[in-house]
């Protein structure tokens, strides 16, 4: 099922969310004719359960799906309204129309709540914003907006009546780990395409008289590139292993320490074997590789999760390392 | 030491192509089955007391360290041979149940260095390979832990480049007779065996061809083993000298001339498993006591703590994913390599990381036997990446399973 799955929204992608409508909505054009093909598509109501109108997976079924909107740099939250619907569905709360981003939030003076920045901030409908004590579903039109540093990101900021207005999500909910759950599987399918589409220009590109690809030093930097992609992609599956929709916050912190590592690495190399022309806003690297910088920052960069996994092992349990390794990493 | 793969300097080996990418994107998340987590309660009530006594120091070594006792109580309890078939006194079961055992072994740096290559890969390569009577005398002693085995390898000038060995075994009237030299022989000294790669027919141009694995009696008149002191002061592996040492007709290990083919197949089974993840834990175990202490922890070890943790745990998920393909009858050599690069990679890290962590903060009183497991740990590191292929030969394997060769 997973392959049927993946290789619909695959196709989609390929059709739809081609580099060149990246590139317009990275330069302001509307994602609307996007997300209205993928809200047709059904994809964004993976997760939530059948009886509810969605496809009823679980949070393992949909890392392919998850890891998709990476490899395909897919501008709009696709991740982040999967998950966010199934927080949404999980609590019955009704799930507007509409994409949804996940977001840190800050309360401000005067009852105020601001995302600065919040991703997918300027390209998403709706904010599920973790505001400390509360979590709440904020509508971005009634925010006042600025641009964020990622032209697809935007600081919001809701009045204190907007913040009246909003509906909030009751029960306490971990949307930082949904979030880094969200750009851990984001970071391995980009990390794999960086990684094929440098293979693949190291085969084609011609010096002195054959592929570089053919050189020792290529291929070893490519082996690294490899390793990284696939240690990556296996932690990200890692952060996405949970029983049911919900992701375990261990496990992401696995996800995301590890797929922010790589993406370091990989980038790096991508440039470095690529050449002058990766360096080119013309050539598609640079949206892939911009992404991995983006998505190691998201969510906790992998010092911030070294800490939630270092604190869990030295302070809360006894015994040999191997025990927490196995906690993160073995399949129920 | 374990003499290392060719590859990288030969390019008649055959091309696998671009379908090693794909595969390589199949190495998912990957369950350990009950029955194989099953073993693992009774083996951790073992060990708690078997290494209860044993100094993290020489812990460390696991399976760099030799206690003839401790194999034989293991093969009592039946942790020996387990992928084996039972007729030959093995345990009939899969390779998750011996990774969980191994993994446990590992991480309790039990001494497991004296049957460690005859239950590695010896008694599974002369199961492959050998003959019935070869399988009788050999695997149930295997299994056992009374007979330990040493692969002779590499050569003085053949190290990487493991066809050029000139070590060759003539054809007589009585068999076959032993003439050269091995060289970084783990553990020979302790050991009754040696499967060797041996020339027995052309000359060193043949390359591939021509290479038979012979199964040595150390104890036979001809031999010599001396043992080599290593930096650290420990003497793990040897020079074994073969003087005109007379070999039965039947020490040939399968057929004569497939020496190569069987050594390929031996190395893909040796690069992925919990020994290229765990070198360094038991430093790491030593290393978390004492960071755990009032005096011990800091905001810098609690990240560092976390930061191998993060490292450590997406390796066993890959090691975990080949074992379920080595368990489906695959040979997955590439996603071996690629664990094996990537592995022990980290685990030379781990001294270092722990050096600077101690070391920052001068002065502090710190645990003698933490001392001295870093220092042995890393002396020993370099190690981790020449044993069973160096990492020169292991990226070119993975460079031509991702179609560049």
């Amino acid at each position: 099922m997973d392959d049927l799955l993946s290789d619909a929204l695959r196709q989609l992608l390929e059709d739809r969310c081609a580099p060149h409508l990246v590139r317009a909505v990275e330069a302001g054009q509307s994602p609307a004719e996007l997300w209205t093909q993928l809200e047709e598509s059904g994809f964004a109501d993976a997760l939530v359960p059948e009886d509810q109108g969605g496809a009823g997976l679980a949070l393992p079924d949909v890392f392919p799906l998850l890891a998709l909107c990476g490899a395909y740099a897919v501008p709009v939250p696709l991740a982040h309204t999967m998950l966010a619907r199934a927080l949404l569905a999980q609590v019955g709360v009704p799930r507007p129309r509409g994409s949804i981003a996940l977001a840190g939030a800050t309360e401000g003076p005067g009852g105020a709540v601001r995302c600065a920045p919040a991703a997918f901030g300027r390209v998403a409908d709706w904010v599920l914003a973790d505001a400390g004590a509360r979590v709440l579903l904020l509508p971005i039109a009634e925010a006042q907006a600025e641009p964020g540093v990622f032209p697809l990101d935007a600081q919001l900021q809701w009045s204190e009546a907007a913040i009246a207005r909003a509906r909030r999500v009751p029960g306490t909910h971990d949307l930082e780990a949904l979030q880094a759950c969200a750009a851990a599987a984001q970071l391995s399918g980009a990390l794999m395409n960086t990684f094929q589409r440098t293979l693949r220009y190291a085969n084609e590109r011609q010096q002195f008289g054959r592929p570089i690809g053919k050189f020792q030093a290529i291929q070893h930097q490519l082996s690294v590139m490899a390793e990284h992609a696939f240690a990556a992609r296996m932690a990200a599956q890692i952060g996405c292993h949970a029983t049911g929709t919900t992701p375990e916050r261990l496990r992401v912190a696995v996800a995301k320490a590890r797929t922010s590592e790589a993406a370091l690495e990989v980038a790096a190399l991508s440039h470095a074997i690529h050449g002058a022309i990766g360096f080119t806003a013309e050539y598609d690297l640079q949206l892939y590789t911009r992404r991995l910088h983006l998505w190691r920052q998201a969510a906790g960069s992998e010092s911030y999760w070294h800490a939630v996994l270092g604190e869990e092992l030295v302070d809360r349990r006894e015994g040999l390392a191997l025990d927490l390794v196995r906690a993160t990493t073995d399949v129920h | 030491m374990i003499a290392a793969h060719p590859e990288t300097f030969d390019d008649t080996f055959p091309h696998p192509g671009a379908r090693r990418v794909s595969a390589l994107d199949s190495l998912s998340l990957t369950a350990l089955p009950p029955e194989a987590e099953a073993l693992r309660a009774e083996l951790r009530t073992f060990l708690q007391e078997a290494v209860a006594n044993i100094p993290a120091r020489v812990r460390a070594r696991s399976w760099g360290g030799y206690d003839a006792g401790l194999s034989r109580e293991l093969g009592r309890r039946g942790f020996l041979g387990l992928t084996l078939p039972k007729e030959y006194g093995g345990g009939g079961r899969t390779a998750f149940d011996r990774y969980v055992v191994v993994e446990e072994l590992l991480n309790f740096g039990a001494p497991v260095g004296s049957h460690w290559i005859a239950e590695r890969q010896s008694a599974p390569l002369i199961l492959k390979y050998g003959t019935e009577a070869q399988k009788r005398f050999h695997i149930p002693a295997v299994c056992r832990g009374e007979m330990y085995f040493c692969i002779g390898m590499s050569e003085p000038n053949a190290g990487s480049d493991l066809a050029s060995v000139r070590t060759r075994a003539t054809r007589n009237d009585k068999g076959w007779l032993l003439q050269g030299q091995k060289i970084w022989t783990t553990n020979a000294h302790n050991c009754h065996y040696m499967i060797a790669l041996v020339r027995s027919s052309g000359t060193p141009e043949d390359r591939h061809k021509g290479l038979s694995q012979v199964i040595v009696d150390l104890k036979l008149p001809g031999v010599t083993v001396r043992p080599i002191t290593d930096l650290s002061g420990d003497s793990h592996f040897c020079e074994v000298f073969f003087d005109d040492v007379q070999l039965g007709e039947d020490a040939v290990l399968g057929c004569e001339g497939d020496g190569w083919e069987q050594v390929m197949s031996e190395l893909a089974f040796e690069r992925s498993g919990p020994e290229r993840l765990f070198s360094s834990i038991v430093l790491f175990d030593e290393w978390l006591s004492w960071i755990r202490t009032p005096q011990g922890r800091t905001p810098e070890s609690v990240r560092l703590a976390g930061r191998i943790i993060a490292q450590l745990a997406p390796l066993r998920a890959m090691s975990v994913a080949v074992t379920g393909k080595l368990a489906k009858g695959e040979s997955p050599v590439v996603e071996a390599a690629l664990v094996k690069d990537l592995g022990t990679g980290v685990e030379q890290s781990i001294p270092a990381l722990i050096a600077d962590d101690l070391f920052r903060r001068p002065g502090a009183d710190m645990p003698l036997e933490l001392l001295r497991t870093l220092d042995y740990v890393t002396q020993a590191a370099p190690s981790y990446s020449l044993r069973g292929g160096t990492r020169d030969i292991l990226r070119g394997m993975i460079a031509r399973g991702l179609g560049l060769r």
